[in-house]
């Protein structure tokens, strides 16, 4: 083999970049559930599913609706009319921003920016 | 060009029905594993292959002048004479693609008014450096934001890419420019090579095939985001079951579109080693990158070369001596009186 030195050192940094994510993992803790506090109630809007994986479309629509045309009213899959507000319908029974919203949001390094304009809901309010 | 997309659309089909079938835990666990293994394996055997191979001649490519005399000004940065101006050039290279910044295209111009006839002329063209250049960085930048889902708690410095990456704060999730940029680039790089009639020509499908396999990616990664998108939480869940060798499926509600974006990266992993795309660790063992320019003054040995068999003049004399003194040559040393009688 040529230059023996400076091809092992490369091939020693490219196997570290390389496998990266599998290393990187030993820095922190390992992520098995997402742990969050569910409310006590138990139909939201829409379906589990559905709110897991498309709640932040629905709050983008929710949000066209009740500020650019003035619509407060959603109706539901299921055929629930249910009022378009944040602060009215969803924090009803969503309060908990650390147990709930915030649990995936910053393990998986979301920064939603709701909370620009609206207020933070607290425990015990 | 339609083979390798189709080949492209049939591994995402596979993928597709494979996960629907209930086979996630071939695509999902087995199949990653196999990708990064090949991937790392077949890279550093590569490397070690091209470090085994000699190099006969000195082939550093020129783009200016040569160290010279005094007088006559060296291009340092395109014709360096030390390791340290070849370490510059080596890191332009990498880093900024500065050979096809210098990429020229031809045309004929007719009824030029020069020569009054056609004429041949060359002029820059920048069109592929600077989507090169866009698809690499956009192509790290993704790289990077997925470290969010390696890594618990994410590090700053990930939040930091991802914010500044969206900042237009168009929808929910956010925009991220460098996927729709990546996208872009890709098209541009692939629409060269059909528009293009002389690169069209020699264009085979192992050309094609790793671009269609990259816009597979980037869309369905797309789609994962903005359109059918996977659950984030679980997603997470399970790449940490797979980076900390612990693979969970069980309980684990993941689209087919995910297991589908799994399976593209699994497959380039897979194709990496043995495609033109090593050059990403090939760059660094170019001859034509990484000799210096100093030809006149270091004599490039070729490591294949023979030992030499030198015949010096001393030992040609000691051998010759006799019959040199008989015919009356000069010589350096005259014959031992007892050998002469």
């Amino acid at each position: 083999m040529y230059n023996t030195r400076p091809v092992c050192i490369g091939i020693v940094i490219l196997v570290i970049v390389l496998s990266a994510p599998f290393w990187v993992g030993i820095f922190g803790t390992n992520y098995t559930k997402t742990g969050i506090t569910k409310p006590t109630q138990e139909s939201c809007v829409e379906d589990t599913a559905f709110m897991r994986a498309q709640h932040m479309r629905l709050l983008n629509e929710w949000r066209d609706q009740a500020l650019r045309n003035e619509n407060r009213n959603y109706v539901a899959k299921n055929g629930k009319t249910w009022e378009i507000s944040l602060q009215n319908t969803c924090m009803r029974c969503h309060t908990d921003y650390k147990g709930f919203c915030e649990k995936c949001h910053i393990s998986n390094s979301v920064s939603p920016y709701c909370w620009t304009c609206h207020i933070i809901p607290t425990e015990g309010k | 060009m339609l083979e390798s997309l189709l080949l492209v659309l049939l591994i995402g089909a596979c993928a597709w029905i494979g996960s629907s079938m209930g086979l996630t835990a071939v695509f999902g666990v087995v199949l990653p594993y196999v990708a990064v293994f090949v991937f790392i394996v077949g890279l550093v055997r590569r490397m070690v292959y091209w470090a085994k191979s000699p190099v006969p001649f000195a082939i550093p490519t020129t783009g200016g002048q040569e160290r010279s005399l005094d007088f006559i000004k060296h291009d340092k940065l395109d014709c360096p004479a030390t390791k340290w101006g070849v370490f510059v050039r080596m890191f332009l290279e990498v880093c900024l693609f500065r050979s096809l910044f210098r990429n020229t295209a031809a045309c004929t111009v007719e009824n030029d008014p020069v020569n009054g006839g056609p004429r041949l002329v060359y002029y820059s063209s920048k069109w592929l450096w600077v989507f090169s250049l866009l698809f690499h960085y956009c192509f790290l930048i993704v790289f990077l934001r997925h470290f969010r889902f390696f890594m618990e708690p994410v590090p700053c410095c990930i939040s930091v890419i991802e914010a500044i990456d969206g900042f237009l704060q168009i929808g929910a999730p956010r925009f991220y420019l460098t996927g729709g940029l990546l996208l872009v680039a890709l098209l541009f790089l692939l629409s060269r090579r059909l528009v293009n009639k002389r690169v069209r020509y020699i264009s085979l499908a192992n050309d094609y095939f790793p671009l269609w396999l990259l816009i597979g990616i980037v869309v369905t990664g797309i789609c994962l985001r903005y359109f059918d998108k996977a659950e984030i939480a679980q997603v997470k869940i399970f790449i940490m079951g797979l980076t900390h060798f612990t693979p969970t499926i069980e309980n684990l509600d993941l689209n087919n579109m995910f297991i589908v974006h799994l399976t593209f990266v699994s497959t380039l992993l897979l194709y990496f080693p043995f495609s033109k795309l090593v050059h990403m660790p090939g760059i660094f063992f170019s001859p034509t990158r990484n000799l210096p320019t100093n030809t006149r003054e270091v004599r490039h040995i070729n490591p294949w070369n023979p030992p030499k068999q030198f015949f010096t003049y001393p030992e040609y004399e000691d051998t010759y001596r006799d019959a040199m003194a008989a015919a009356g040559l000069p010589l350096e040393k005259q014959p031992d009186k007892k050998s002469a009688e």
